[in-house]
């Protein structure tokens, strides 16, 4: 038993692990794409049909262009920068949902790494925290200003934003009365029911802060190439450099991932037990519409990301903490309110 | 019981290593690893959500200020305040005493019963709620407001300052 449950967890951690490489991988033909699409040009077309190799040539790229390591930096902390930023990218996606329970030969396989877990959504809000190390210390041990003010930057931004996020956050736990993310997504079933329709505002300040959390276009500050060349990562080349892109786009499919879920419904669809399936086919066609709601969010990331010009930095501080933290706590009382009102009168 | 001894080992050794190393941004990293070994302490006791509210609030907010600060303000041997030997003899004493304290306290304390036989599940997330707001609401209202007037405190602080400058 222990053992079987271990190799189980294994090839799920393997599975999720690949899925997650692939999409980031795909993720930067997508960008480049729709940046073509938007801007009425083809974007890379010459790799491969449809450019579709483009990303293996880039990693390839990445592997063996010369690494450089600037001699005033500090060597370490340089090195261990790009390491923090991967891993916790890879290890946030361990409590998301991925589908209802498989039964294969009556033997029932949870499609969660981590299920069971008391604390799903505080454990991503933990490691999401975690993520920002990798840049202030890439930064910080560049020994460049221009790196120095990329980190800072991203520091100030990722705890104001992370104040933002967490009390919508509280407003939709108010309503879902679990801290469980698979409880949550189980409550979404059908389409009436997804969070989306009780928390419209706070799903609203979610998103917002969850560009500011993955330092996407319009609040990319850490890394505005206007006035700090390449912002933390100015000093970055090769495949460190390719790893903070990475976790860059790895952070922006689990923050899709994690909206689809709380907001949008997760593997849930409308009309799932009307139409008569079995439900390890449910169970299918319930991961992959999570995938297309996920795939949807990341479009609409590189949407915004070419049709919003960047904030100002103190047009970003005023944004999170005078209107989005504010707009928050009245979320939250107006959700407490409505609460009340609708158990003690319905 | 081996996992704890080594984590306790691994708390110790960062917690040196941080009075111990002399550059502050090392010496910042190394207390964010000792809050981490602090968080797997929680979650060998089952207190889930203790451990992730460590996690979240110490590594992820507190610590990134102190790193934010030091790295502005770029601290290395050569501008490093030199503290007086009164000074260095002062905290020396202080410490100490905090130490005798300590001991004192942790001598006196008797791992009640209640703890060892009680309910091992009181640090999930249902059960603490249920317990701070009802057994212990009082004294968690008391603090909350203590937090309240802290914050308005660093406000107003941070307020004045501007207002001169």
């Amino acid at each position: 038993m222990e053992v079987a449950f271990i190799l189980e967890k294994l090839i799920l951690v393997v599975i999720v692990f690949t899925i997650t490489l692939v999409i980031a991988m795909y993720s930067t033909l997508a960008e480049r794409k729709i940046a073509g699409f938007m801007q009425d040009r083809h974007g890379p077309d010459r790799a491969g049909i449809f450019g579709l190799l483009q990303p293996l040539c880039d990693g390839g790229k990445f592997f063996f262009k010369e690494e450089i390591i600037p001699s005033g930096a500090h060597k370490p902390l340089f090195i261990l920068g790009p390491v923090i930023a991967i891993i916790t990218a890879c290890i946030s996606s361990a409590v998301i949902p991925w589908g209802q329970d498989l039964t294969i030969n009556g033997k029932v396989i949870s499609l969660q790494v981590a299920s069971g877990i008391n604390i799903g959504v505080l454990y991503m809000f933990g490691v999401i925290a975690l993520g920002v190390y990798g840049i202030m210390l890439g930064g910080w041990a560049s020994n460049n200003k221009f790196s120095l003010m990329g980190a800072i930057r991203a520091a100030s931004q990722s705890i104001s934003y992370e104040i933002g996020m967490g009390l919508s956050l509280i407003a939709l736990l108010m309503v879902t009365g679990t801290l469980q993310l698979e409880d949550i997504v189980a409550q979404q079933s059908g389409f009436v029911n997804w969070n989306i329709w009780v928390q419209p505002l706070g799903f609203l300040i979610f998103i917002t802060c969850a560009f500011a959390e993955c330092n996407r276009v319009p609040f990319d500050l850490p890394e505005c190439e206007t006035e700090l060349v390449g912002g933390y990562h100015t000093e970055y080349s090769s495949m460190k450099l390719g790893l903070y892109m990475f976790s860059e786009y790895i952070n922006m499919f689990v923050s899709s991932a994690l909206m689809a879920a709380l907001y949008f419904g997760g593997y849930n669809f409308p009309f799932m037990y009307e139409l008569g399936l079995s439900e390890n086919w449910i169970t299918i066609i319930g991961v992959i519409v999570f995938f297309l709601k996920i795939f949807g969010f990341i479009f609409f990331f590189m949407w915004i990301r070419w049709t919003l010009p960047r904030f100002r930095y103190d047009q970003l501080m005023n944004l999170g903490w005078k209107v989005l933290i504010p707009l928050a706590i009245a979320n939250i009382v107006l959700t407490g309110v409505i609460t009340l009102v609708k158990d003690t009168y319905f | 019981m081996t996992i704890f001894y080594f984590v306790a080992f691994l708390s110790i050794f960062f917690a040196l290593m941080t009075i111990f190393t002399k550059n502050p941004v090392h010496s910042v990293l190394y207390l964010v690893v000792t809050f981490f070994t602090f968080t797997v302490h929680y979650i060998l006791l089952n207190a889930q959500f203790l451990a992730v509210v460590n996690f979240i609030v110490y590594m992820g907010a507190i610590m990134v200020l102190f790193l934010f600060v030091l790295m502005l303000l770029n601290l290395n041997k050569d501008i490093e305040p030199m503290k007086s030997n009164v000074v260095k003899v002062m905290g020396a004493v202080a410490g100490m005493c905090m130490l005798a304290t300590f001991l004192g306290a942790f001598k006196v304390l008797e791992s009640s019963n209640e703890f060892v036989t009680g309910n091992t599940d009181v640090g999930l997330v249902k059960n603490l709620g249920k317990v701070l707001f009802d057994e212990f609401l009082l004294p968690f209202e008391l603090s909350s407001i203590l937090l309240l007037t802290a914050m308005v405190g660093a406000i107003l602080l941070a307020k004045k300052e501007t207002k001169e400058a």
